[in-house]
Protein backbone atom coordinates (compact mmCIF):
# COMPACT_ATOMS: atom_id res chain seq x y z
CA UNK A 1 0.00 0.00 0.00
CA UNK A 2 2.56 2.62 1.09
CA UNK A 3 5.10 1.59 -1.85
CA UNK A 4 1.77 2.18 -4.31
CA UNK A 5 1.02 5.49 -2.79
CA UNK A 6 4.79 6.35 -2.53
CA UNK A 7 4.97 5.91 -6.64
CA UNK A 8 1.79 7.15 -7.22
CA UNK A 9 3.11 10.84 -5.95
CA UNK A 10 6.05 10.09 -7.30
CA UNK A 11 4.69 9.95 -10.59
CA UNK A 12 2.33 12.52 -9.94
CA UNK A 13 5.27 15.15 -8.72
CA UNK A 14 7.63 13.89 -11.88
CA UNK A 15 4.61 14.86 -14.27
CA UNK A 16 3.37 18.19 -13.22
CA UNK A 17 7.10 18.96 -13.23
CA UNK A 18 7.54 17.57 -16.67
CA UNK A 19 4.86 19.53 -18.80
CA UNK A 20 2.40 20.83 -16.01
CA UNK A 21 -0.05 18.88 -16.88
CA UNK A 22 -2.23 17.41 -13.75
CA UNK A 23 -2.20 13.44 -13.06
CA UNK A 24 -4.86 11.79 -10.91
CA UNK A 25 -3.52 9.31 -9.33
CA UNK A 26 -5.81 6.15 -8.53
CA UNK A 27 -7.38 6.07 -5.22
CA UNK A 28 -9.43 4.24 -3.22
CA UNK A 29 -12.40 5.69 -4.26
CA UNK A 30 -12.00 4.05 -7.49
CA UNK A 31 -12.87 0.77 -5.85
CA UNK A 32 -16.48 1.86 -5.97
CA UNK A 33 -17.84 1.33 -8.70
CA UNK A 34 -22.11 1.18 -8.50
CA UNK A 35 -23.46 -0.59 -11.81
CA UNK A 36 -27.09 0.24 -10.81
CA UNK A 37 -28.36 3.26 -8.11
CA UNK A 38 -25.23 5.50 -8.47
CA UNK A 39 -24.07 6.71 -4.61
CA UNK A 40 -26.37 5.39 -2.65
CA UNK A 41 -26.66 2.09 0.07
CA UNK A 42 -28.46 0.15 -1.64
CA UNK A 43 -26.61 0.53 -5.04
CA UNK A 44 -25.40 -2.91 -7.50
CA UNK A 45 -21.72 -2.78 -7.58
CA UNK A 46 -19.55 -4.03 -9.82
CA UNK A 47 -18.03 -6.63 -7.88
CA UNK A 48 -21.20 -7.67 -6.45
CA UNK A 49 -22.07 -8.42 -9.97
CA UNK A 50 -18.75 -10.48 -10.46
CA UNK A 51 -19.53 -12.15 -7.25
CA UNK A 52 -22.97 -13.38 -8.50
CA UNK A 53 -21.42 -14.55 -11.78
CA UNK A 54 -18.77 -15.98 -9.81
CA UNK A 55 -21.26 -17.84 -7.96
CA UNK A 56 -23.17 -18.86 -10.97
CA UNK A 57 -19.95 -20.31 -12.34
CA UNK A 58 -18.43 -22.08 -10.14
CA UNK A 59 -22.03 -23.55 -9.00
CA UNK A 60 -22.70 -24.74 -12.69
CA UNK A 61 -19.11 -26.18 -13.02
CA UNK A 62 -19.13 -28.33 -9.59
CA UNK A 63 -22.74 -29.39 -10.29
CA UNK A 64 -22.77 -30.53 -13.69
CA UNK A 65 -18.61 -32.32 -12.82
CA UNK A 66 -20.89 -34.05 -9.85
CA UNK A 67 -23.66 -35.35 -11.57
CA UNK A 68 -21.70 -37.99 -13.52
CA UNK A 69 -18.43 -38.67 -11.50
CA UNK A 70 -16.25 -41.63 -12.65
CA UNK A 71 -14.33 -43.58 -10.58
CA UNK A 72 -11.46 -42.61 -13.74
CA UNK A 73 -12.02 -38.82 -14.15
CA UNK A 74 -12.14 -37.18 -17.17
CA UNK A 75 -10.37 -34.05 -17.89
CA UNK A 76 -12.69 -31.84 -16.53
CA UNK A 77 -13.50 -34.17 -13.28
CA UNK A 78 -10.09 -34.10 -12.99
CA UNK A 79 -9.80 -30.81 -13.19
CA UNK A 80 -12.52 -30.26 -10.30
CA UNK A 81 -11.37 -32.70 -8.48
CA UNK A 82 -8.07 -31.00 -7.87
CA UNK A 83 -9.82 -27.89 -6.60
CA UNK A 84 -11.92 -30.32 -4.36
CA UNK A 85 -8.65 -32.53 -3.36
CA UNK A 86 -6.58 -29.86 -1.95
CA UNK A 87 -9.30 -28.38 0.18
CA UNK A 88 -10.39 -31.85 1.29
CA UNK A 89 -7.04 -33.36 2.14
CA UNK A 90 -4.72 -30.31 2.30
CA UNK A 91 -6.45 -27.95 4.45
CA UNK A 92 -9.76 -29.50 6.22
CA UNK A 93 -8.26 -33.12 6.80
CA UNK A 94 -4.63 -32.47 7.52
CA UNK A 95 -5.81 -29.45 9.95
CA UNK A 96 -9.25 -30.15 11.53
CA UNK A 97 -8.48 -33.70 11.46
CA UNK A 98 -9.77 -37.06 9.98
CA UNK A 99 -12.36 -37.49 12.41
CA UNK A 100 -14.32 -34.37 12.42
CA UNK A 101 -13.42 -32.39 8.97
CA UNK A 102 -16.48 -33.53 7.14
CA UNK A 103 -19.06 -31.66 8.04
CA UNK A 104 -17.00 -28.65 7.61
CA UNK A 105 -16.36 -29.35 4.31
CA UNK A 106 -18.78 -27.49 2.07
CA UNK A 107 -18.00 -24.20 3.94
CA UNK A 108 -14.09 -24.22 3.54
CA UNK A 109 -15.07 -25.60 -0.01
CA UNK A 110 -17.37 -22.42 -0.53
CA UNK A 111 -14.53 -19.93 0.85
CA UNK A 112 -11.79 -21.40 -1.00
CA UNK A 113 -13.04 -21.45 -4.61
CA UNK A 114 -15.28 -18.06 -4.39
CA UNK A 115 -11.88 -16.18 -3.36
CA UNK A 116 -9.67 -18.02 -5.66
CA UNK A 117 -12.56 -17.38 -8.48
CA UNK A 118 -12.51 -13.55 -7.14
CA UNK A 119 -9.09 -12.84 -6.83
CA UNK A 120 -7.98 -14.40 -10.03
CA UNK A 121 -10.97 -12.01 -11.65
CA UNK A 122 -8.56 -9.03 -10.35
CA UNK A 123 -6.28 -10.27 -13.65
CA UNK A 124 -8.99 -11.38 -15.68
CA UNK A 125 -8.62 -9.64 -18.68
CA UNK A 126 -12.12 -6.93 -19.07
CA UNK A 127 -13.22 -7.75 -15.48
CA UNK A 128 -10.01 -6.58 -13.98
CA UNK A 129 -11.12 -6.27 -10.36
CA UNK A 130 -10.54 -8.14 -7.32
CA UNK A 131 -13.84 -8.53 -5.13
CA UNK A 132 -12.65 -9.11 -2.39
CA UNK A 133 -10.70 -5.18 -2.54
CA UNK A 134 -14.38 -4.20 -1.54
CA UNK A 135 -14.08 -4.95 2.34
CA UNK A 136 -18.03 -5.97 2.77
CA UNK A 137 -16.86 -9.19 0.99
CA UNK A 138 -13.97 -10.33 3.51
CA UNK A 139 -15.99 -9.01 6.56
CA UNK A 140 -18.78 -11.61 5.49
CA UNK A 141 -16.75 -14.63 4.99
CA UNK A 142 -14.99 -14.20 8.23
CA UNK A 143 -18.46 -13.40 9.85
CA UNK A 144 -19.52 -16.57 9.15
CA UNK A 145 -16.24 -18.47 9.79
CA UNK A 146 -16.63 -16.24 13.39
CA UNK A 147 -19.98 -17.96 14.05
CA UNK A 148 -19.01 -21.19 12.61
CA UNK A 149 -15.75 -21.44 15.19
CA UNK A 150 -17.58 -19.96 18.20
CA UNK A 151 -20.85 -22.07 17.71
CA UNK A 152 -18.77 -25.24 17.25
CA UNK A 153 -16.60 -24.10 20.44
CA UNK A 154 -19.71 -23.85 22.33
CA UNK A 155 -21.25 -26.99 21.63
CA UNK A 156 -17.31 -28.74 21.77
CA UNK A 157 -16.62 -27.52 25.17
CA UNK A 158 -20.20 -27.30 27.27
CA UNK A 159 -21.07 -23.81 26.91
CA UNK A 160 -19.79 -20.57 27.38
CA UNK A 161 -18.42 -21.16 31.05
CA UNK A 162 -16.67 -24.54 29.54
CA UNK A 163 -15.50 -22.44 26.59
CA UNK A 164 -14.48 -19.16 28.34
CA UNK A 165 -12.45 -21.68 30.64
CA UNK A 166 -10.76 -23.63 27.77
CA UNK A 167 -9.16 -19.87 26.53
CA UNK A 168 -6.67 -20.62 29.49
CA UNK A 169 -4.24 -23.52 28.42
CA UNK A 170 -3.45 -25.63 31.79
CA UNK A 171 -1.02 -26.19 34.00
CA UNK A 172 -0.23 -22.40 33.96
CA UNK A 173 1.01 -20.53 37.58
CA UNK A 174 -2.29 -18.95 39.33
CA UNK A 175 -1.11 -15.31 38.49
CA UNK A 176 -0.57 -15.98 34.70
CA UNK A 177 -3.74 -16.98 34.27
CA UNK A 178 -5.87 -13.77 34.07
CA UNK A 179 -3.47 -12.65 31.70
CA UNK A 180 -3.36 -14.86 29.71
CA UNK A 181 -7.10 -15.27 29.92
CA UNK A 182 -7.41 -11.32 28.53
CA UNK A 183 -5.19 -12.38 25.79
CA UNK A 184 -6.46 -14.91 24.77
CA UNK A 185 -10.04 -13.66 24.69
CA UNK A 186 -8.43 -10.48 22.75
CA UNK A 187 -7.64 -13.27 20.12
CA UNK A 188 -10.41 -15.36 19.96
CA UNK A 189 -13.18 -12.56 19.58
CA UNK A 190 -11.33 -9.36 18.09
CA UNK A 191 -7.92 -10.06 16.55
CA UNK A 192 -9.02 -13.25 15.02
CA UNK A 193 -11.53 -11.95 12.83
CA UNK A 194 -10.45 -8.45 12.15
CA UNK A 195 -6.79 -10.12 10.75
CA UNK A 196 -8.83 -12.78 9.02
CA UNK A 197 -11.13 -10.15 6.92
CA UNK A 198 -7.74 -6.93 6.71
CA UNK A 199 -5.83 -9.79 5.42
CA UNK A 200 -7.91 -10.90 2.51
CA UNK A 201 -9.20 -7.11 1.85
CA UNK A 202 -5.56 -5.48 2.37
CA UNK A 203 -4.04 -7.50 -0.06
CA UNK A 204 -6.50 -7.62 -2.98
CA UNK A 205 -6.87 -3.44 -2.49
CA UNK A 206 -2.96 -2.94 -2.23
CA UNK A 207 -2.42 -4.95 -5.27
CA UNK A 208 -5.12 -3.99 -7.78
CA UNK A 209 -4.10 -0.45 -6.52
CA UNK A 210 -0.35 -0.84 -7.59
CA UNK A 211 -1.24 -2.52 -10.78
CA UNK A 212 -3.67 0.66 -11.62
CA UNK A 213 -0.69 3.12 -10.40
CA UNK A 214 1.63 1.50 -13.21
CA UNK A 215 -0.46 1.26 -15.80
CA UNK A 216 -2.72 4.33 -15.60
CA UNK A 217 0.97 6.07 -14.60
CA UNK A 218 2.41 4.80 -17.43
CA UNK A 219 0.12 5.53 -19.75
CA UNK A 220 -0.27 9.74 -18.33
CA UNK A 221 3.98 9.20 -18.99
CA UNK A 222 3.47 7.43 -22.26
CA UNK A 223 0.77 10.69 -23.59
CA UNK A 224 2.03 13.54 -21.73
CA UNK A 225 5.78 13.30 -21.15
CA UNK A 226 8.93 13.99 -22.68
CA UNK A 227 10.99 11.26 -24.49
CA UNK A 228 12.87 10.02 -21.31
CA UNK A 229 9.26 9.83 -19.31
CA UNK A 230 8.03 8.33 -22.31
CA UNK A 231 11.00 5.24 -21.61
CA UNK A 232 9.85 5.46 -17.85
CA UNK A 233 6.26 4.63 -19.12
CA UNK A 234 7.35 1.86 -21.40
CA UNK A 235 9.03 0.86 -17.87
CA UNK A 236 6.34 1.13 -15.63
CA UNK A 237 4.15 -0.93 -18.66
CA UNK A 238 6.65 -3.78 -18.33
CA UNK A 239 6.61 -3.55 -14.88
CA UNK A 240 2.94 -3.83 -14.42
CA UNK A 241 3.32 -7.00 -16.14
CA UNK A 242 5.85 -8.51 -13.99
CA UNK A 243 3.41 -7.70 -11.30
CA UNK A 244 0.54 -9.28 -13.14
CA UNK A 245 2.05 -12.54 -12.33
CA UNK A 246 2.79 -11.84 -8.88
CA UNK A 247 -0.62 -10.80 -8.13
CA UNK A 248 -1.29 -14.22 -9.46
CA UNK A 249 0.86 -15.43 -6.83
CA UNK A 250 -0.82 -13.57 -4.24
CA UNK A 251 -4.12 -13.97 -5.21
CA UNK A 252 -4.10 -17.73 -4.83
CA UNK A 253 -2.07 -17.26 -1.75
CA UNK A 254 -4.76 -15.45 -0.08
CA UNK A 255 -7.38 -17.70 -1.05
CA UNK A 256 -5.21 -20.58 0.36
CA UNK A 257 -4.43 -18.53 3.63
CA UNK A 258 -7.90 -17.23 4.18
CA UNK A 259 -9.30 -21.37 3.91
CA UNK A 260 -6.33 -22.46 5.92
CA UNK A 261 -6.83 -19.73 8.84
CA UNK A 262 -10.39 -20.65 9.00
CA UNK A 263 -9.95 -24.25 9.17
CA UNK A 264 -7.23 -23.26 12.12
CA UNK A 265 -9.37 -21.73 13.72
CA UNK A 266 -12.22 -24.40 13.64
CA UNK A 267 -9.92 -26.85 14.64
CA UNK A 268 -9.09 -25.10 17.74
CA UNK A 269 -13.04 -24.93 18.38
CA UNK A 270 -12.98 -28.45 18.16
CA UNK A 271 -10.35 -30.12 19.93
CA UNK A 272 -10.53 -31.50 22.98
CA UNK A 273 -7.87 -29.23 24.92
CA UNK A 274 -7.29 -25.14 24.75
CA UNK B 1 -13.16 4.19 -12.84
CA UNK B 2 -13.89 6.67 -15.31
CA UNK B 3 -17.73 5.71 -14.93
CA UNK B 4 -17.48 5.96 -11.00
CA UNK B 5 -15.80 9.37 -11.34
CA UNK B 6 -19.03 10.59 -13.64
CA UNK B 7 -21.65 9.18 -11.12
CA UNK B 8 -19.98 10.84 -8.07
CA UNK B 9 -20.10 13.75 -9.34
CA UNK B 10 -23.55 13.93 -10.64
CA UNK B 11 -25.50 12.58 -7.56
CA UNK B 12 -25.52 13.81 -4.02
CA UNK B 13 -25.64 10.24 -2.45
CA UNK B 14 -24.31 9.13 1.20
CA UNK B 15 -20.53 10.10 -0.25
CA UNK B 16 -19.20 6.46 -1.10
CA UNK B 17 -16.44 6.99 -3.30
CA UNK B 18 -15.41 9.19 -0.66
CA UNK B 19 -15.93 7.00 2.07
CA UNK B 20 -13.09 4.67 3.93
CA UNK B 21 -12.46 1.79 2.17
CA UNK B 22 -12.99 -0.09 5.65
CA UNK B 23 -16.73 0.52 5.62
CA UNK B 24 -18.62 -2.36 4.03
CA UNK B 25 -21.33 -1.40 1.55
CA UNK B 26 -24.52 -2.87 2.89
CA UNK B 27 -25.78 -3.44 -0.63
CA UNK B 28 -22.54 -5.53 -0.91
CA UNK B 29 -22.90 -7.17 2.20
CA UNK B 30 -26.20 -8.77 1.49
CA UNK B 31 -25.47 -9.46 -2.09
CA UNK B 32 -22.46 -11.27 -0.16
CA UNK B 33 -23.96 -13.25 2.64
CA UNK B 34 -26.47 -14.48 -1.10
CA UNK B 35 -23.53 -15.68 -2.80
CA UNK B 36 -22.07 -17.39 -0.26
CA UNK B 37 -25.46 -19.29 0.87
CA UNK B 38 -26.21 -20.31 -2.56
CA UNK B 39 -22.72 -21.19 -3.15
CA UNK B 40 -22.73 -22.87 -0.10
CA UNK B 41 -26.45 -24.69 -0.66
CA UNK B 42 -25.18 -26.23 -4.03
CA UNK B 43 -21.87 -27.66 -2.74
CA UNK B 44 -23.97 -29.05 0.23
CA UNK B 45 -26.53 -30.85 -1.40
CA UNK B 46 -25.57 -31.34 -4.67
CA UNK B 47 -21.33 -31.42 -4.77
CA UNK B 48 -19.83 -32.85 -1.67
CA UNK B 49 -22.05 -35.79 -0.98
CA UNK B 50 -21.24 -37.06 -4.34
CA UNK B 51 -17.26 -36.44 -4.42
CA UNK B 52 -17.50 -38.25 -0.61
CA UNK B 53 -19.62 -41.04 -2.35
CA UNK B 54 -16.96 -40.94 -4.84
CA UNK B 55 -13.70 -40.86 -2.79
CA UNK B 56 -15.41 -43.90 -0.29
CA UNK B 57 -16.13 -45.89 -3.79
CA UNK B 58 -12.68 -45.23 -4.94
CA UNK B 59 -11.29 -46.43 -1.69
CA UNK B 60 -13.20 -49.24 -1.78
CA UNK B 61 -12.41 -50.13 -5.69
CA UNK B 62 -8.72 -50.39 -4.80
CA UNK B 63 -9.52 -52.63 -1.46
CA UNK B 64 -11.06 -54.49 -3.61
CA UNK B 65 -8.71 -54.66 -6.48
CA UNK B 66 -6.17 -55.68 -3.54
CA UNK B 67 -8.73 -58.05 -2.56
CA UNK B 68 -9.54 -59.75 -5.73
CA UNK B 69 -5.26 -59.65 -6.84
CA UNK B 70 -4.76 -61.39 -3.33
CA UNK B 71 -7.32 -64.37 -4.41
CA UNK B 72 -5.67 -64.45 -8.33
CA UNK B 73 -2.21 -64.95 -6.49
CA UNK B 74 -3.71 -67.83 -4.14
CA UNK B 75 -5.70 -69.42 -6.81
CA UNK B 76 -2.42 -69.29 -8.85
CA UNK B 77 -0.23 -71.10 -6.37
CA UNK B 78 -2.41 -73.83 -5.73
CA UNK B 79 -2.81 -74.48 -9.17
CA UNK B 80 1.04 -74.72 -9.84
CA UNK B 81 1.54 -76.76 -6.51
CA UNK B 82 -1.64 -78.79 -8.43
CA UNK B 83 0.56 -79.05 -11.40
CA UNK B 84 4.07 -79.95 -9.91
CA UNK B 85 2.31 -82.73 -8.01
CA UNK B 86 0.23 -83.63 -11.46
CA UNK B 87 3.80 -83.65 -13.19
CA UNK B 88 5.70 -85.38 -10.68
CA UNK B 89 2.90 -87.99 -10.14
CA UNK B 90 3.09 -88.72 -14.05
CA UNK B 91 7.02 -88.22 -14.33
CA UNK B 92 6.99 -91.42 -11.40
CA UNK B 93 4.40 -93.11 -13.47
CA UNK B 94 6.23 -92.97 -16.81
CA UNK B 95 9.43 -93.90 -14.98
CA UNK B 96 7.36 -97.21 -14.24
CA UNK B 97 6.25 -97.63 -17.39
CA UNK B 98 10.04 -97.65 -18.80
CA UNK B 99 11.02 -99.87 -16.08
CA UNK B 100 7.95 -102.28 -17.03
CA UNK B 101 9.06 -102.03 -20.38
CA UNK B 102 12.30 -102.85 -19.97
CA UNK B 103 11.71 -105.61 -17.90
CA UNK B 104 9.08 -106.88 -19.98
CA UNK B 105 11.12 -106.68 -22.82
CA UNK B 106 14.35 -108.84 -21.66
CA UNK B 107 11.93 -111.17 -20.03
CA UNK B 108 11.06 -111.70 -23.37
CA UNK B 109 13.91 -111.36 -25.04
CA UNK B 110 15.72 -114.12 -22.98
CA UNK B 111 12.53 -116.26 -23.67
CA UNK B 112 12.68 -116.19 -27.36
CA UNK B 113 16.65 -116.67 -26.89
CA UNK B 114 15.43 -119.84 -24.68
CA UNK B 115 12.86 -121.22 -27.73
CA UNK B 116 15.38 -120.35 -30.08
CA UNK B 117 17.78 -122.65 -28.70
CA UNK B 118 15.20 -125.22 -27.88
CA UNK B 119 14.74 -124.77 -31.65
CA UNK B 120 18.12 -125.20 -32.91
CA UNK B 121 18.77 -127.86 -30.36
CA UNK B 122 15.95 -130.17 -31.89
CA UNK B 123 16.97 -129.15 -35.61
CA UNK B 124 20.52 -130.12 -34.97
CA UNK B 125 18.91 -133.08 -33.21
CA UNK B 126 16.39 -134.26 -36.11
CA UNK B 127 19.53 -133.74 -38.41
CA UNK B 128 21.54 -135.61 -36.52
CA UNK B 129 19.07 -138.39 -36.51
CA UNK B 130 18.39 -138.65 -40.14
CA UNK B 131 21.86 -138.12 -40.77
CA UNK B 132 21.96 -141.26 -38.76
CA UNK B 133 19.31 -143.01 -40.50
CA UNK B 134 20.63 -142.40 -43.82
CA UNK B 135 24.25 -143.37 -43.13
CA UNK B 136 22.54 -146.70 -41.66
CA UNK B 137 20.60 -146.97 -44.97
CA UNK B 138 23.50 -146.31 -46.91
CA UNK B 139 25.97 -148.82 -45.43
CA UNK B 140 22.89 -151.17 -45.70
CA UNK B 141 22.52 -150.50 -49.25
CA UNK B 142 26.90 -150.18 -49.49
CA UNK B 143 26.96 -154.12 -47.95
CA UNK B 144 24.49 -155.01 -50.54
CA UNK B 145 25.94 -153.63 -53.85
CA UNK B 146 29.66 -154.63 -52.51
CA UNK B 147 28.50 -157.79 -52.45
CA UNK B 148 26.73 -157.93 -55.61
CA UNK B 149 29.67 -156.39 -57.09
CA UNK B 150 31.96 -158.41 -55.40
CA UNK B 151 30.20 -161.43 -56.53
CA UNK B 152 29.77 -160.08 -60.36
CA UNK B 153 33.57 -159.88 -60.12
CA UNK B 154 34.29 -163.23 -58.60
CA UNK B 155 32.36 -164.42 -61.02
CA UNK B 156 34.07 -162.77 -63.73
CA UNK B 157 37.05 -163.77 -62.87
CA UNK B 158 36.62 -166.87 -61.17
CA UNK B 159 34.43 -167.68 -64.32
CA UNK B 160 32.10 -169.82 -62.68
CA UNK B 161 28.66 -168.86 -61.48
CA UNK B 162 28.36 -168.34 -57.94
CA UNK B 163 23.99 -167.67 -58.52
CA UNK B 164 23.63 -170.26 -56.34
CA UNK B 165 22.18 -168.16 -53.62
CA UNK B 166 23.13 -169.81 -50.07
CA UNK B 167 26.59 -170.18 -51.00
CA UNK B 168 26.99 -166.79 -52.83
CA UNK B 169 25.32 -165.13 -49.29
CA UNK B 170 27.45 -166.91 -46.69
CA UNK B 171 30.67 -166.10 -49.03
CA UNK B 172 29.98 -162.50 -49.29
CA UNK B 173 28.63 -162.35 -45.27
CA UNK B 174 32.40 -164.48 -44.61
CA UNK B 175 34.18 -162.01 -46.41
CA UNK B 176 32.62 -158.86 -45.02
CA UNK B 177 32.76 -160.28 -41.32
CA UNK B 178 36.61 -160.50 -42.20
CA UNK B 179 36.42 -157.18 -43.44
CA UNK B 180 35.48 -156.30 -40.74
CA UNK B 181 37.73 -157.97 -38.21
CA UNK B 182 40.44 -156.29 -40.42
CA UNK B 183 41.69 -159.39 -41.72
CA UNK B 184 41.72 -158.51 -45.22
CA UNK B 185 44.20 -155.82 -46.59
CA UNK B 186 42.61 -152.58 -47.06
CA UNK B 187 43.57 -152.48 -50.81
CA UNK B 188 41.92 -155.32 -52.01
CA UNK B 189 38.42 -153.67 -51.53
CA UNK B 190 39.59 -150.58 -49.18
CA UNK B 191 36.97 -148.42 -51.55
CA UNK B 192 34.41 -150.07 -50.68
CA UNK B 193 34.60 -150.78 -46.84
CA UNK B 194 36.08 -147.08 -46.40
CA UNK B 195 33.19 -145.18 -47.69
CA UNK B 196 30.99 -147.56 -45.79
CA UNK B 197 32.42 -146.67 -42.41
CA UNK B 198 33.16 -143.34 -42.85
CA UNK B 199 29.24 -142.26 -43.76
Amino acid sequence: MSLSVLSAQTVGALVTSGDGGSFEAPSVGDFFWPVIGGDSNWALTRPAVVLLISVAILGWFYMTVAGRLSLVPSKRQWVAEQGYDFVRNTIARDIIGAKDFKPFLPMLFTIFTMILFNNLMGIFPFVQYPTMSRIAFPIVLTAIVYITYHAVALKRKHGVIGYLKSLVPPGLPLWLRPIMFVLEFITYFFIRPLTLALRLFGNMMAGHMMLLVFILGGEYLLVHGGLGLKLAGVAAFAFSILMTFFELLVEFLQAFIFTLLSALYISDAVSEHH
Amino acid sequence: MFLASVTTAGEAGPGWPEALPLLPHPAEIIVGLVAFGILYWIYKTKVVPKMEELYEQRAAAIEGGMKQAEEAQAQAQAALEQYQAQLKDARTEANKIREDAREQGASIVSEMRGQAQAEASRITESAKRQIDAERQQAVVQLRQEVGTLSTSLASKIVGESLDDEVRQKGIVDRFLAELEAGDVKREKVGSAAESGQDA
